[in-house]
């Protein structure tokens, strides 16, 4: 029995930040102590406040310290374990109170909107120990379903629930499982797509890092339902924490019984595999990924037949995010009614955000559908930084659009994100302000999808191309009217005839940004400007004679000797060897320095 | 794993450790002070057997054990708080493990005050 549990996160942004080397040391200063016996030390996975790691609860009084270091350990254990007495200094600042109290992590505003379903085990679990899991419920879901359950009181659970799918595509779960329940086979499979592959999100990995178990019940609960005995999760290589959770996880349930034959005493048997992918953003795509487990290159087809009827190996499957399996067991743990009591009329229960850009508090949060963008920025997020203005939100990554700020009050749900030209997408989230330029934004995400296209239809591999010509051109102040023109045409040509999802959703960061910033997209053809100063090709850096007092800082740190110029004179830049990386700008102290 | 039975085993051996890890307002928070003084006169064994004893009666989703600094009165140490929501703060002294399990079974269980281990029951004024 241990009187104290110190949580330290192993997720990982966490780990990147040096937690191992934080629990290492933790561990040997409480043994120096003579701690062991009364304090455990825990690895858990991600708490979502990726921003401010490694991060560490210490239990029962739920302390929360961040950016912790290894020099601090010995003072948290003597202090802290030993003594009671909170290091103040490491507090999360958000948990003290103007009067210097500390108040719950619940109640700051990063936690107190936030609702926990799918993340409810990250943070709290040790995820290499399943003996946690089964202690917060764990598999009890999966006991309830093979003893008490038929296979369609499952899926009608699910149908009832409202569950949509939460890789993006917003499909009602429960629809699919019945699909693939209706065709008879002699082999049926289902599958989890972890290939999480838009730029900025990361709730799968956190997920899987954090509590993978709960992804291998839904995934045994789903075989239950539609009468398959194998289940193979794809997971990107690139997530190494990931998958080595996930390994132990596999061992330990089989260990236990929980995946095998005859589970639970029941004739239901079932196993699960890995499958490792080498990152190509296509195979996110479910045919694509089920190629790619067939052991093909990792190419979509055409749809139908739809998985459900034709899928792996040829055979019936159904395919689900990480995410989607996550809230899974709580659904059938609590029952439909309480998962739909959450959310709006259409979009049921919580969705998990990748919170990134420019904003305070960086990370993952979870909310009910339905929240506002502004609670989401402004109260969880903590605002803008610098006391910049909020300018737009983009979601869905490379397949979805920006949310302007005349859209700030809009529900997020599936529906109303479609409404307004964007998309839920997997719940990246990157918030942008006034100095980024949204013909800048487009053309990044097009960069991605043309680097990620596979090349099998030729919408896709060429049109996303040419779009790409044609927005570089913009940025570099060449284009003309015309060109504009030709793009919006190829944007309506490549959704409608590319062969899957990745080139049919292309165009969406070009469409949604000209929706709303037609202007910028104008004032760089005609103008020959750039509003937010961003693509370099139409700014100048220059020195306001006036200001600039001659100290030769400048001079001295541009990297291509451009500026030129004599102590306590004016100096000036010689625009034909500028590179514009902006070293002068942010070595001047007189501000004299502008961009034009 | 043949049956729910089993399943259930487990999670109430884990579960009293797991809940540990809430954060919950109604809980009653019963602190036992560990600065020089606290631990010098034995604290620790009180503590432990107190957390122990919470543990293993499943009580963790309802208290916690939590320690503490000095709070000034080092002659009465080691000195027990129980802050129950709602109600006013119980300052038991010069505990001792047995006394404190019996703290534990008549006023944390029970829900009477163990009136002449209290500060005020000891008549000081």
């Amino acid at each position: 029995m241990y009187r104290s549990h110190v949580l330290v996160c192993g997720g990982t942004g966490c780990t990147s930040s040096g937690s191992q080397q934080i629990m290492e040391a933790l561990k040997a200063e409480i043994e120096k102590n003579g701690l062991s016996e009364e304090v455990s030390v825990v690895q858990t996975g991600c708490h979502g406040l990726c921003a401010l790691g490694p991060i560490m609860i210490i239990y029962p009084d739920a302390t929360f310290y961040s950016m912790v270091k290894v020099e601090d350990i010995p003072e948290i254990v003597a202090e802290h374990l030993l003594k009671g007495r909170v290091v103040t200094r490491l507090l999360y600042n958000e948990t003290v109170t103007p009067a210097g109290n500390v108040k719950a992590l619940i109640d700051t505003d990063f936690y107190k909107k936030q609702h926990r379903i799918a993340l409810r085990n990250c943070g709290i679990i040790n995820p290499e120990v399943i003996e946690e899991y089964i202690g917060t419920g764990g598999y009890e879901a999966l006991g309830k379903v093979l003893t008490e359950m038929t296979p369609d009181d499952v899926i009608q659970c699910l149908l009832d629930s409202g569950l949509r799918g939460r890789g993006g595509g917003g499909f009602p779960t429960g629809l699919k499982w019945k699909l693939a329940k209706q065709n008879d086979a002699d082999q049926k499979y289902v599958c989890c797509n972890a290939d999480e592959g838009d730029p900025g999100a990361f709730m799968d990995r956190s997920v899987l890092e954090g509590d993978p178990h709960a992804v291998l019940e839904a995934m045994a609960i789903a075989g239950y339902a539609i009468g398959a005995s194998q289940g193979y999760i794809y997971v990107r290589a690139e997530y190494p924490i990931a998958v080595q959770r996930l390994k132990i996880a596999i061992k330990q349930a089989r260990e236990m019984e929980l995946l095998g034959n005859n589970i639970f005493g029941s004739d239901f048997s079932f196993d699960i595999d890995l499958r490792l992918g080498a990152g190509a953003f296509v195979c996110g795509e479910e045919t694509a990924l089920m190629t790619s487990i067939e052991g093909n290159r990792g190419e979509p087809r055409p749809r139908p037949p739809f998985p459900a009827q034709k899928g792996l190996f040829g055979k019936p499957t159904i395919l689900n995010n990480v995410e989607t399996y996550a809230n899974i067991p709580q659904i059938i743990l609590n029952g439909p009614e309480w998962f739909a009591s959450m959310g709006t009329e259409k979009s049921k229960g919580t969705k998990v955000f990748a919170l990134g850009g420019k904003i305070h508090n960086t990370g993952l949060v979870e909310i009910p559908m339905g929240t506002t963008l502004r609670e989401v920025i402004e109260e969880i997020g903590g605002g803008i930084p610098n006391g910049k203005k909020f300018k737009a939100a983009q979601t869905g990554g490379p397949s979805g659009g920006c949310i302007p700020a005349e859209h700030f009050d809009i529900p997020i749900d599936y529906d109303n994100l479609i409404s307004i030209g964007s998309m839920m997408g997997s719940g990246g989230l990157i918030v942008m302000d006034e100095d980024d330029c949204m013909v800048d934004i487009a053309k990044f995400f097009l960069e991605f999808t043309v680097e990620e296209s596979c090349g099998k239809c030729t919408p896709c591999r060429v049109g996303t191309k040419r779009m790409l010509e044609i927005l570089t051109k913009i940025t570099k102040g060449q284009a003309t009217m015309e060109d504009l023109d030709k793009l919006e045409e190829l944007c309506y040509y490549i959704k409608e005839n590319s062969l899957c999802g990745l080139g049919q959703t292309a165009p969406n960061p070009v469409l949604s940004t000209l929706r709303y910033f037609r202007d910028e997209y104008e004032a760089h053809i005609k103008e020959k400007r750039c509003p937010a100063g961003v693509c370099k090709a139409l700014l100048s850096y220059r020195i306001d004679p006036d200001k600039c007092r001659g100290c030769t800082l400048c001079a001295r740190n541009c990297p291509n000797n451009a500026i030129s110029g004599t102590v306590r004179n004016p100096h000036v830049i010689d625009q034909d060897k500028c590179i514009k990386c902006g070293a002068c700008m942010e070595k001047c102290k007189f501000g004299a320095i502008y961009k034009k | 794993m043949k049956s729910l039975e089993e399943l259930r085993a487990i999670r109430e051996k884990m579960q009293s450790q797991v809940s540990m890890r809430a954060e919950d307002h109604a809980h009653t928070r019963v602190v036992v002070g560990m600065a020089t003084c606290g631990i010098a006169s034995g604290a620790r064994p009180v503590l432990t057997r107190l957390s122990t004893l919470v543990q293993e009666r499943n009580l963790t989703d309802k208290i916690s054990v939590t320690q503490t600094g000095c709070i000034g009165l080092c002659q009465y140490e080691p000195i027990v708080e129980v802050m129950e929501p709602g109600k006013p703060k119980i300052t038991y002294i010069k505990m001792t493990p047995d006394k404190a399990e019996e703290v534990l079974e008549r006023h944390l269980v029970g829900g009477h005050v163990v009136e002449e281990y209290t500060l005020s029951g000891a008549d000081i004024k």
